[in-house]
C-alpha cells in the first residue's frame, strides 16, 4: 500500500526511469539490442505497478467524496 | 503553509520529468501522473471541508438532498475527465482527450436531465 501524500514516489519513479535509461544504453553499447528493449519493458511495468495503485486510490476517494 | 508543499513537489517533478523525458518519455508521463495524484491527495482534506459546508448550508435552507448529489457527481465527472485529458494531451495524444472530454460532457448532460425536467415541470405549472 503506497502511502499517499508521499513525495517519496516521484524519487522512486525517477530512480526506476534513470536507471532503466543507463541500462539502456549499455546493453545497446554491448550490441544487445534484445536485452535493451527487455529492460525498457521491465521498467515501464515496475513503474506502471507504482501509478496504477495511487489512480485507484484516487478513483476510490473522488468516489466516496462525490457520493457517487 | 500547503501552497508552498504543493508549488516545490511540482517544481521538482517539472525538472525530473524535463531530466526524463528525452530518454524514457513513458516514465515522465507517468511520473506527472503521480505528481498530479499527490497534489490531489494533499487538497482532499480541505475538500472534504468544503463540502460539508455546502451541504450544511444546504440543509438549512432546505434544498433537496438529490440536487446537491447531482452537483457534487458533475463536480466530480468534470474532475475526473479533465485529469485524463490533460495526461493524454501532455502524451501528445490530443484525439484521444478530446474524445474523453466528450464523452465527460455527455455523462454530464445525463446526470444534469433529472432537473432540467424539474425545472421543465416548474415552468409548465405556473404557465396558464
Amino acid at each position: 500500500m503506497i502511502i499517499l501524500t508521499d513525495i517519496g514516489i516521484i524519487f522512486k519513479i525517477a530512480t526506476v526511469g534513470i536507471i532503466v535509461a543507463i541500462l539502456d544504453k549499455i546493453f545497446e553499447s554491448m550490441g544487445r539490442e534484445e536485452q535493451a528493449t527487455l529492460v525498457t519493458l521491465a521498467g515501464l511495468v515496475v513503474v506502471l505497478m507504482m501509478v496504477i495503485g495511487m489512480i485507484s486510490n484516487l478513483f476510490d476517494s473522488i468516489k466516496t467524496m462525490f457520493q457517487f | 503553509m500547503e501552497i508552498i508543499q504543493v508549488v516545490v513537489i511540482g517544481l521538482v517533478s517539472t525538472i525530473i520529468i524535463l531530466l526524463l523525458k528525452d530518454e524514457r518519455p513513458e516514465i515522465a508521463i507517468q511520473l506527472s501522473i503521480a505528481c498530479g495524484i499527490i497534489i490531489f491527495f494533499i487538497m482532499l482534506s480541505k475538500i472534504t471541508a468544503v463540502i460539508q459546508a455546502l451541504e450544511q448550508i444546504a440543509n438549512k435552507v432546505n434544498i433537496d438532498t438529490v440536487y446537491l448529489n447531482t452537483v457534487l457527481k458533475i463536480i466530480g465527472i468534470a474532475y475526473i475527465s479533465s485529469f485524463g485529458v490533460e495526461i493524454c494531451k501532455d502524451a501528445g495524444q490530443n484525439s484521444i482527450g478530446s474524445k474523453i472530454e466528450f464523452a465527460g460532457k455527455i455523462l454530464i448532460i445525463i446526470m444534469a436531465m433529472p432537473i432540467i425536467m424539474a425545472i421543465i415541470d416548474m415552468i409548465i405549472k405556473i404557465m396558464p
